[in-house]
């Protein structure tokens, strides 16, 4: 495989939780990789792993969570914690990476700015670390960067405090940070999930346009499947812990593989259709406390069989983009189809 | 034609929020001169972002928030001056599901207490043996086991505890339940669950519904008609899919044109009317439409007075630029 051509590869991560009740098992052997200027979608439901994953690739797990496996290679650089002799050297190389050429955005803007800074302060500080520019000229670039993301007068704005400007307007802020350093990646945990409808679409727009312009690819982490629909151009379906479907947004939207993708499509309305019954996935997700052994979704799925509580599937490739991971292709692969209880 | 079961008229909710003593007056409009009908088994879905004053609207309406003036009339009783046991009686009637299933059931009550409190308080049966054996068949209607009912809350799940929420509500067989944001705090697969749920309890029972959500999506599938509001003023009202289709108000346009469409191509490729702005302060706001400060095709007049809802082709829509169309 042409492996360098990959700007992201994460290759069978699991991170553990210790929590009071036990460990969690949040995200298990976890393996996908990104190319140049794509924008990937990841899709899950709460619990389902979605943002742990990429907490961990970035190295921002929680001080309980602990990745237990697997590799992350970003930009042709091994960046797992298992890479580094000590939590020293990964912590440092880490610091050179984030906010330069990896980026984040995140849910929730007014818990990600600092409210006693100036916006000056913030969106000046990531441009200092990561290049040799004085503080005048990070000073342009900020305003510069206040500009693309369509604040207006950003001479005025940028000694304001974050409690002076609107959600939305935060957002912009989180997303000039963000493309500050010109970033070859930009992960984006639920970025308009606070924001309203008519807010959400600028938003939405503004990354789009601007990782489209800067030729940087995107992660977005969202339970929104129309976000995903109007953004993405490939998909990542994460249930309980593991991607169970990855394809191109065409094949997850239009020829879904797995039982749980089709499950999740089926119950929600899409508006521009006549109304259809809601086909609701019975049960709720699994307890990750204690991961069931074969297909974590078994308790859910109609179409469960006696393997898939034993066994996790292997991954099934039904064209160069699209894999599954379901029995059900095994059987099919095999000749033998059908349903068998 | 059946009489309506609720009649809202020019209701208002004025919040005061004048801070210090020698400060100057200010007031939210939450709401602001809104009027619509709901009929007996009918959904009326009430969308708009946040702020526009929509949950405001549902709680005046069961009197949790004071009306600071207008008329509720339910099921041909008018509720406004209502005080004390006529106030309780008719509290019978109409009920309420929150949003948060986590913040709106008793952590220290056991589903079955959460349940048989309504029964308990307006004294529905005459023993509480009656009584338990009701809240066993609700259970058993909201799809849970009758063996939850020695349970506590926080063994059950977000959409579980929806579910007991529900069960709480139609313990007094009301007939209008207002259902503020009940999906939002749920999983996508948990929501469909529970909207099933909400339709197969109106087609039994005949509950009419006020179903307030942001999901434009979710209150189309479950509404017979929609209302929008923005800035606590209704500014379009009418049937679902109509509406849908073929919005009237700029505001309904942008905002329908905003949704996110779970369909690739679709998605991808449809034309947005993105709107400039944000929605502006709800304190003191200027005279006129409030909508006219982002509306592509304000005109002059939209900022001298406030359009009022007429009917337009089988709806109400409240824009001048609509009614002119119209010929009005």
């Amino acid at each position: 495989m042409q492996e360098s051509k990959n700007l992201l590869e994460v290759k069978h991560l699991t991170v553990d939780f210790s929590t009071d009740q036990g460990t969690v098992h949040a995200v298990r052997d976890v393996s996908f990789s990104l190319v140049p200027g794509e924008i990937l979608g990841i899709v899950g439901e709460s619990g389902s792993g979605k943002s742990v994953t990429m907490y961990a690739v970035m190295g921002l797990l929680a001080e309980n969570g602990r990745v237990t496996g697997g590799e992350v290679i970003f930009d042709g650089q091994n960046i797992s914690r298992g890479a580094f002799p000590t939590a020293k050297a990964y912590n440092r190389a880490m610091c050179a990476i984030r906010g330069k050429t990896l980026s984040m955005i995140f849910q929730d803007p007014m818990t990600f700015l600092n409210p006693v800074l100036t916006i000056e302060k913030q969106l000046v500080e990531p441009i200092l670390n990561h290049t040799k520019l004085s503080h005048a000229e990070a000073r342009q670039r900020a305003l510069e960067l206040m500009r693309q993301v369509g604040i207006p007068s950003p001479e005025k704005r940028i000694r304001q405090y974050p409690h002076e400007f609107s959600g939305g307007m935060r957002q912009r802020i989180i997303i000039a940070i963000a493309l500050a350093n010109n970033p070859k990646l930009i992960i984006a945990d639920e970025p308009t999930t606070a924001l309203d409808v008519t807010i959400q679409a600028q938003i939405l727009e503004l990354i789009r346009d601007l990782s489209r312009k800067a030729g940087s690819s995107t992660i977005m982490i969202t339970h929104d499947l129309g976000v995903v629909a109007s953004m993405c151009d490939r998909i990542n379906i994460m249930y309980g812990g593991k991607v169970v479907e990855t394809g191109t947004d065409k094949e997850i939207f239009y020829q879904p593989n797995h039982p749980y993708t089709k499950g999740l499509l089926a119950c929600i309305n899409n508006p521009e259709e006549d109304d259809q019954d809601l086909v609701p996935i019975p049960g709720s997700p699994p307890d990750l406390l204690k991961p069931p052994a074969g297909c974590p979704f078994v308790d859910r799925c109609e179409k469960a069989m006696k393997i898939c509580k034993l066994r996790m599937p292997e991954p099934t490739r039904l064209s160069e983009t699209h894999i599954s991971a379901c029995w059900l292709n095994e059987l099919a692969r095999r000749g033998r189809g059908g349903d068998r209880p | 034609m059946t009489e309506p079961y609720v009649r809202i008229k020019h209701l208002k909710t004025y919040f005061d929020v004048t801070r210090g003593v020698f400060s100057p007056k200010q007031i939210v409009k939450a709401v602001d001169d809104v009027s619509f009908d709901i009929y007996p088994g009918e959904t009326l879905g009430l969308v708009g972002e946040s702020g526009c004053g929509k949950s405001s609207l549902g709680r005046t309406i069961v009197k949790i928030n004071k009306p600071t003036g207008g008329q509720i009339v339910i099921g041909g009783e008018d509720i406004t001056k209502l005080k004390g046991e006529p106030l309780r009686k008719f509290r019978r009637e109409v009920q309420m599901i929150f949003q948060d299933p986590y913040a709106s059931l008793n952590p220290r009550m056991t589903v079955g207490e959460i349940i048989r409190e309504p029964m308990d308080v307006h004294h529905i049966y005459a023993t509480r043996a009656e009584r338990d054996a009701r809240a066993v068949e609700l259970l058993h209607t909201v799809g849970l086991k009758p063996d939850h009912i020695r349970r506590y809350p926080h063994e059950f799940s977000g959409g579980q505890r929806q579910r007991i929420s529900i069960a709480r509500t139609l313990a007094l067989s009301p007939k209008f339940i207002i259902c503020d944001e009940p999906i939002s705090a749920l999983d996508v697969s948990i929501q469909a669950q529970i909207i099933n749920l909400l339709k197969h309890v109106q087609r039994q029972m005949g509950i009419a519904y006020l179903f307030i959500a942001h999901d434009i999506g979710m209150v189309k599938h479950i509404s017979d008609r929609i209302g929008v509001m923005y800035l606590g003023h209704l500014v379009e009202i009418g049937d679902s899919n109509d509406l849908y289709f073929h919005p009237m108000h700029p505001y309904t346009q942008a905002l329908l044109s905003a949704i996110p469409i779970p369909d690739p191509v679709i998605g991808k490729s449809r034309q947005r009317v993105i709107l400039q702005g944000e929605l502006p302060s709800p304190v003191n706001p200027p005279p006129g439409c409030p909508f006219r400060m982002r509306c592509p095709c304000a005109q002059e007049r939209c900022a001298a007075e406030m359009p009022e809802l007429r009917d337009v082709g089988g709806r109400k829509v409240a824009c001048f630029k609509v009614h002119a169309d119209f010929g009005f």
